[in-house]
């Protein structure tokens, strides 16, 4: 019960540094990244603008660290940020942004407006204007492992199961694997065909791998809400697994955020460059595929489009796997305007889908009009994705649209069409 | 001396036909309509010449000089022979006390009735003692004078705007007679000198219409202020097409290129030396291959070097340097309060616990 | 004062304390913004090609797929006026002359009546792109006092010496007074308003190069 309006203030001061001064000093209210922001463009209501989600930052910004703001500021001529305004931008900040970062590919100047999102939040969460669905999640992860309250028995029982169905073993806790295989709670409890996909890979490729009782969860919650130090919590668990089993690589899951939390922002959070590689499945799969490993038995004909999670591609950098492996597994991949990095978001990252209010829910089935767009304009009836959370938010708006389209997680495509 | 005009010319051996076409030329320079020729030359063959009063004050004798040396025999040599010049100390035979009485005479005789025209700035400074005739200050001479005279004429820049005597620091409080003189029509005609024909022109439209002609918002006549040097040029198809002249010796210089970057004032000085030229058309300074120095404008002695561009700083720049370091200052301490203030932030941070989400 | 003062002052001490204010605004902003300091990126780069900060610099320039589409009076007008006033700035030849005497550097000039027809053309872009502010609903959401302020502020100088050139409404001498003066303003003006991008607008792009190029990403 100690979040205040100070403590939000303190942590934006803490957070502020060079870049976002230059990006806010460049700033000519041009409007563009409006138009590369779907919550923009599917309602085209102007306070969705990117940029200005972040006016009270750059207001703490101003009267903290430029000469003039602080003049400005002791004579009382600044508008501080209050805690009304900050409650007013909760919306701005979590519910119509999901930190996927279109908007920096496009400003004109320059700004890498998703930097500043990240930031921000930082200071939203101490500040005490969260929604109550990332808090929740972020204090399942904390205190029981997971965003979904996911204990590792239940796990466990999971990797029963497809240790059943595969035939195969799926090591746990082994020391000097090559690979620390993470998943996300929405894999195990929506998607456990991922998990055998990934297993059967393994084997085919006779490469040595582990999950961590004390560390499977990859979701990073603490990144969403925007608290550093809870995110660290969180990543720690993975790093001193790692760490303690000896591993050369941590195997990330599909899961957009959670390979940001590790990959980019892990090393950040603990504060030393990993000994080990964070390697994302798709990554792993490409570099299969390029050996010769990944061979498939047959191609899915279907038409298909391939939607590119934000922060696995855009934001996260595994920009020429994807397209080669769908290649690889479907015979009528069919590339879309937007895609690779240009694609457009879901709509539920960046803890977005954990936001459950109504008009949360009703904003996101708007934005969702894009992708519905993207797939009506391919003429397609399938869309392939590899992201767990992408998934969801994606099945929804299917859901929500009445949509028969299929969605497909690429991994377990390949593990499906995989030569025995 | 008396009687009319056209008399006294034809004993000089000018015809009406040529006095006519002079009177079209000078109508047509003043850009009045053709017909204004004819009835100029009615008005003046029948005028009775004015009594006119020439006062010098602080001057060079350049105005003076350039008037009387207008190409002699030319008509504009004759038009002296239009007024009657009952006072010009430099040119009339009297001297001293005859002088001054000569002046004093035409004053009371035409009162009301005369010309007056000045040339040289008046010194205010030390009570007027910088320049005095017959003991008597010249800002005192111009107010008396003034007083009677149907209209003023300011011939040359220190006459109409100061000249170089106003020049910084203007040692003499040097003013010019409109800055003195309220009350009476003044036109001016600057220039250092200004061009004779342009004098000989408003004396005939004096005394044709028996007004003096249109002006400018200085006091000019615009017909010949109207336009800029730099508007009528015959180097501005160089300036148009960027080809200028870099010294006064350099290729451009020989083929005659525009002499902006050498400094001409052309493009902001009002004057008619382009189209009328000067020494009887012969050329003029652009011509010879210097830029104008912009002697008809107020004030031209103090507008930076005559051999800056117009676009170049007038002045070096001084304080420029002296803010540079200051704003560098300024930045360096912004910066250190900014990183202390930064430090002291990161020092005091309380690690977030899951209790510090809730409100 | 007369014009010829008025054009003196302009050219002599206003000069100066507009340029002065200029460096003095210039430096202490960059310095104020750039030594706020940054955090190491601990995490291990993805090396990929084209991914850097000074290829964003670069790259930053050409709209992004799909934008030009998106917002075409944005880029086309944001185009033909930058290079507009960069045509006329660098490329005017009292211009370039005031460079020389204020740097050094010279390069030869464009005729005045390409310069005469660029300022139109800018001028007419400009005008388009406050109609564009005044019109979307994005843009007129955004904008602020200032945002009007700078573009008056850039158009002023343009107008104003187009006009001078021209001969329009006031005397050229007062004009050339008028359109130094409002250049003046501009430079005043520029180091603490969102002008400031001409400059800032380099570590922008820089910066979102390179953090997401330690990703791999050409952004």
């Amino acid at each position: 019960m100690s979040a205040s309006l100070e403590k939000g203030i303190h942590a934006l001061k803490e957070v502020i540094d060079a870049p976002i001064a230059s990006y806010f000093e460049s700033c000519v209210h041009c409007g563009l990244c409006a138009e590369a922001c779907l919550f923009y463009t599917e309602t085209g209501d102007p306070k969705y603008t990117p940029i200005h989600k972040l006016e009270p930052l750059r207001r703490v910004y101003e009267q903290e660290y430029t000469l003039l703001g602080r003049l400005k500021k002791v004579v009382g001529l600044s508008k501080l940020v209050t805690d009304a305004e900050l409650d007013q931008w909760q919306e701005l900040v979590y519910d119509s942004c999901t930190m996927c970062g279109r908007c920096s590919l496009v400003c004109p100047v320059g700004n890498d407006i998703v930097y500043m999102v990240r930031k921000f939040r930082e200071g939203m969460a101490v500040s005490g204007h969260v929604p109550d669905g990332i808090r929740s999640a972020t204090k399942r992860t904390v205190e029981l492992g997971g965003p979904m309250g996911l204990k590792w028995p239940a796990v466990a029982n999971v990797l029963k199961h497809v240790q059943e169905n595969t035939g195969l073993t799926v090591p746990v806790d082994q020391e000097g694997a090559e690979y620390l295989v993470l998943l996300s709670s929405m894999e195990i409890v929506n998607y456990p065909e991922y998990i055998e996909a990934i297993a059967k890979i393994f084997h085919k490729a006779g490469i040595s791998f582990t999950l961590a009782s004390d560390a499977y969860e990859a979701t990073n919650a603490g990144i969403q809400i925007g608290s550093s130090d809870l995110a660290k919590v969180i990543v720690s668990r993975i790093v001193d697994a790692a760490e303690k089993l000896k591993v050369k690589n941590v195997l990330s899951p599909e899961c957009g955020h959670a390979y940001m939390a590790i990959r980019w922002e892990g090393p950040n959070l603990v504060g030393r460059p990993f000994g080990f590689k964070v390697v994302h499945v798709l990554e792993l799969l490409d570099e299969l595929r390029q050996k010769g490993v990944l061979k498939m038995k047959d191609k899915l004909k279907d038409p298909l489009i391939l939607h590119d999670p934000c922060q696995i591609v855009r934001r996260g950098g595994v920009l020429q796997a994807p397209e080669p492996l769908i290649q690889q597994v479907a015979e009528n991949y069919i590339p879309i305007a937007d895609k690779q990095k240009l694609n457009w978001c879901c709509g539920g990252g960046g803890g977005a889908s954990a936001i459950h209010t109504e008009e949360a829910e009703a904003l996101r089935a708007k934005a969702f009009r894009i992708k519905k767009r993207q797939i009506e304009e391919a003429g397609v009836d399938t869309m392939v994705t590899f992201c767990a959370n992408c998934r969801i938010t994606i099945e929804e708006g299917f859901d929500h649209y009445e949509m028969n389209t299929k969605l497909l997680g690429l991994t377990e495509l390949l593990a499906e069409h995989l030569e025995a | 001396m008396q009687g009319p005009l056209i008399d006294t010319l034809a004993r000089r051996g000018v015809t009406r036909r040529t006095f006519l076409k002079y009177c079209a030329t000078l109508a047509s320079m003043m850009a009045l309509p053709p017909t204004a020729g004819r009835a100029m030359a009615e008005a003046m063959s029948a005028a009775r010449r004015p009594s006119v009063i020439w006062l010098p004050f602080q001057e060079c004798t350049g105005c003076t000089e350039s008037i009387t040396r207008s190409h002699s025999p030319t008509i504009e040599g004759m038009i002296f022979d239009m007024i009657s010049l009952d006072y010009q100390e430099t040119l009339m035979a009297a001297a001293g006390h005859q002088a001054e009485e000569a002046l004093h005479t035409a004053m009371k005789d035409n009162a009301g009735k005369y010309l007056l025209i000045v040339d040289g700035s008046i010194p205010l400074g030390q009570d007027g003692a910088y320049s005095c005739i017959g003991g008597r200050s010249n800002v005192d001479i111009l107010k008396e004078a003034a007083q009677g005279a149907a209209a003023v004429i300011a011939v040359g820049s220190c006459a109409s705007f100061g000249g170089i005597p106003k020049a910084n620091p203007n040692p003499t409080g040097a003013v010019s007679v409109s800055d003195l003189v309220k009350d009476k029509p003044i036109v001016n005609i600057p220039g250092c000198p200004p061009i004779p024909v342009v004098m000989t022109g408003v004396l005939a439209h004096y005394l044709t219409f028996g007004s003096l002609p249109e002006l400018d918002d200085k006091g000019r006549p615009k017909s010949f202020y109207g336009d800029t040097i730099h508007d009528r040029c015959y180097r501005r198809p160089f300036y148009d097409q960027g080809k200028f002249a870099k010294t006064f010796d350099d290729e451009g210089a020989r083929q005659g290129w525009c002499l902006f970057e050498l400094g001409c004032k052309g493009p902001v000085t009002h004057n008619a030396c382009a189209t009328v030229k000067w020494n009887g058309g012969t050329s003029w300074p652009v011509e010879s291959g210097h830029g104008c120095l912009g002697c008809s404008e107020p004030d031209f002695w103090d507008g930076g070097s005559f051999y800056k561009a117009l676009s170049a700083p007038a002045d070096p720049l001084k304080f420029a340097a002296v803010a540079a370091v200051v704003g560098a200052g300024a930045g360096v301490a912004v910066s250190v309060a900014n990183r202390v203030k930064k430090s002291a932030a990161k020092a005091t941070h309380e690690t977030t616990t899951l209790a510090d989400l809730e409100k | 004062m007369n014009e010829l003062q008025f054009l003196t002052w302009t050219r002599g001490p206003g000069l100066d304390i507009a340029v002065g204010i200029f460096l003095l605004g210039v430096l202490w902003r960059l310095i104020e913004i750039y030594t706020l300091g940054r955090k190491k990126d601990l995490a291990a780069p993805r090396h990929t090609a084209g991914a850097s900060g000074l290829h964003t610099v670069f790259r930053r320039s050409l709209p992004p797929p799909g934008m030009l589409k998106r917002s075409p009076v944005s880029y086309i007008g944001g185009y033909i006026f930058h290079i507009g006033l960069a045509i006329i700035v660098f490329l005017g030849a009292p211009h370039i002359l005031l460079i020389k005497n204020l740097v050094g550097l010279s390069w030869p000039a464009l005729p005045s009546q390409f310069i005469g027809l660029a300022a139109v053309v800018t001028m007419a872009a400009m005008v388009v792109m406050l109609a564009d502010r005044i019109n979307k609903p994005v843009k007129r959401f955004l904008s602020t006092f200032e945002d009007w302020f700078t573009w008056a502020v850039t158009f002023l100088p343009v107008l104003t010496g187009w006009m001078a050139t021209q001969h329009l409404l006031l005397p050229y001498t007062q004009m050339l007074a008028l359109h130094i003066l409002s250049a003046e303003i501009l430079l005043v003006v520029l180091p603490f308003s969102k002008l400031f991008h001409g400059f800032t607008l380099f570590g922008s792009r820089w910066y979102n190069g390179r953090v997401n190029g330690h990703k791999g990403v050409p952004v």
